[in-house]
């Protein structure tokens, strides 16, 4: 069924009684030319650009739990492309162009609001360095500007301008950045890959890797075992678990990163904003909640949950940015498990296994990755060679000593 | 979490700061080349779920270096020893 405003007017004359589920629940068969490994944003957005852009017969996506439950339902929504290395610069950008014409694409409402990003800066360093990456995005054919003191006064009123320890500056602004409705973007891949054919099959943990003379041939599930041409793993979170089944060990830990919203309030942050001197984001959902999260807890960590003391810095963040937070009461947190690679950046590659290639590694950035990331994947998978916008993110970078490492942080995941 | 410290008892989270995997060993060859054991040992990561042994460092309160065991999966303490 295709979604448009004549069929929304015409299930409203009926009473919505006519509205069909927007995928099949797929059983699975016995065989899959392609299988992708995990129902996220990256699996669901992989099987979609293959069954659109490519000829690879047979495409299963299998989802452990159910669809959105993983990283793509639990982050705070945000889409920029304002990196500031060669490597990663075109293919952020790359999933920006995807996202502007994306709900076209895939005729589903994903709420891409291109309402701006306000990375605000603190001293002349930090102003230096933003000048430095807003150059490079405007080299690279991005949006970028620097905004002064008044420029962004004139903007954002509301800031504690004369914050004694943390003045505000100015800000680098991405006006083409903004939000999307994380869980709609989901769906509306699943529902557009669905309808191409793509088998989607919820409930289906992978619990092996059948692999015979350095060639993978299927998987071993919790509803039986699956032949397969090709797998591609795509389960960023669980990538090491996953990979081990497969006998290889990755560049990357697991973090839990938190995510906060307040309760709903009267428009008041009509863009998104970021805090210089410490680690702290936030935006407004159009329910009306201000979303917010800040660094990940800084220790390894399989429980989709954080501690208080994280809840605390990034409070800390929020008040010492905008002071009428204060007033807010918190309505609700939550965690997610991030895949921390030891650059900062994430991994599209093929593996030493042969027909079996991995996509992982998005630390606390996978969701504005997600079409590009799909994309990208799709395109390696089908023609087995990198997409030139990811052709940066080899498996192999970290022995070869080319990382792509945006904070510099070093060889340490917690800090990226 | 909270750590019960061998030397100041039970003490909250954020007295600790989190450093590495104790089961991760330095390779002693001085890293004058580039071998796989340095590239294993720099990069590459085990990333297990389940119990698992790491340093802490009681940076807000006794400065000992600690081994912690703990379930990454659950968060749950199951010891803290002295090196």
């Amino acid at each position: 069924m295709r979604y448009s405003a004549l069929s929304v007017i015409t299930q409203a004359l009926r009473g919505h009684t006519g509205w069909t589920p927007a995928w099949r629940k797929a059983e699975p068969a016995p065989h899959y030319d392609v299988v992708i490994i995990g129902g996220g944003g990256g699996g669901l957005a992989t099987a979609y650009y293959l069954a659109k852009n490519h000829s690879v017969g047979r495409i299963a996506v299998l989802e452990k739990g159910w669809l959105g439950n993983g990283s793509i339902g639990r982050n705070t929504t945000i889409i920029r492309s304002n990196y500031g290395l060669p490597g990663n610069i075109p293919f952020y950008e790359f999933s920006m162009k995807l996202w502007e014409g994306l709900e076209q694409d895939i005729n589903y409402n994903a709420m891409v609001s291109q309402r701006g990003i306000f990375n605000i800066y603190h001293n002349d360093a930090q102003r230096d360095a933003f000048a430095r990456r807003g150059n490079a995005m405007r080299l690279h054919g991005v949006d970028a500007e620097l905004l002064d003191r008044a420029a962004l006064r004139r903007e954002i009123p509301y800031l504690d301008y004369d914050n004694a320890r943390f003045p505000v500056h100015g800000a680098l602004v991405q006006r083409r950045a903004g939000t999307a409705r994380h869980d709609a973007v989901a769906w509306g891949y699943a529902r557009a890959a669905d309808a191409r054919g793509v088998d989607i099959i919820e409930n289906c943990e992978v619990t092996g890797i059948d692999i015979a003379n350095g060639v993978v041939k299927g998987v071993q599930t919790t509803r039986g075992a699956i032949g397969a041409g090709k797998v591609g793993i795509a389960v960023a979170g669980a990538s090491s678990l996953v990979a081990a089944m497969a006998g290889l060990r990755l560049p990357i830990e697991s973090h839990a990163l938190q995510a906060f919203v307040s309760e709903g309030l009267k428009p008041l942050i009509d863009t998104v904003v970021t805090f210089g001197a410490g680690h702290f984001y936030i935006s407004q959902s159009d329910k009306g909640g201000l979303v917010f999260g800040g660094d990940i807890e800084g220790y390894n960590s399989y429980a989709a949950r954080g501690n208080l003391p994280t809840l605390e810095d990034v409070c800390e963040g929020g008040i010492a940015l905008m002071p009428m937070l204060g007033r807010a009461r918190l309505l609700r947190s939550w965690g997610g498990i991030m895949d921390m690679t030891m650059d900062g950046s994430p991994i599209i590659d093929k593996t030493p296994v042969r027909n079996l290639f991995f996509n992982g590694g998005w630390c606390y950035g996978g969701f504005k990755a997600t079409p590009a990331s799909g994309y990208c994947f799709a395109h390696l998978m089908a023609r087995e060679e990198p997409h030139p916008v990811a052709c940066a993110y080899r498996l192999d970078r970290f022995a070869a000593g080319r990382l792509i490492d945006e904070k510099g942080a070093g060889a340490q995941p917690n800090l990226h | 979490m909270r750590m019960n410290c061998p030397h100041c008892g039970p003490r909250g989270l954020d007295e600790f700061i989190y450093t590495r995997d104790a089961a991760l060993s330095r390779p002693r060859d001085g890293g004058a080349a580039p071998t796989q054991n340095w590239i294993d040992y720099v990069y590459m990561r085990e990333n297990a779920a389940g119990p698992r042994r790491e340093y802490w460092y009681h940076s807000a309160g006794c400065h000992a270096w600690l081994i912690v065991t703990r379930n990454v999966s659950s968060h749950e303490i199951l010891s803290v020893d002295l090196p």
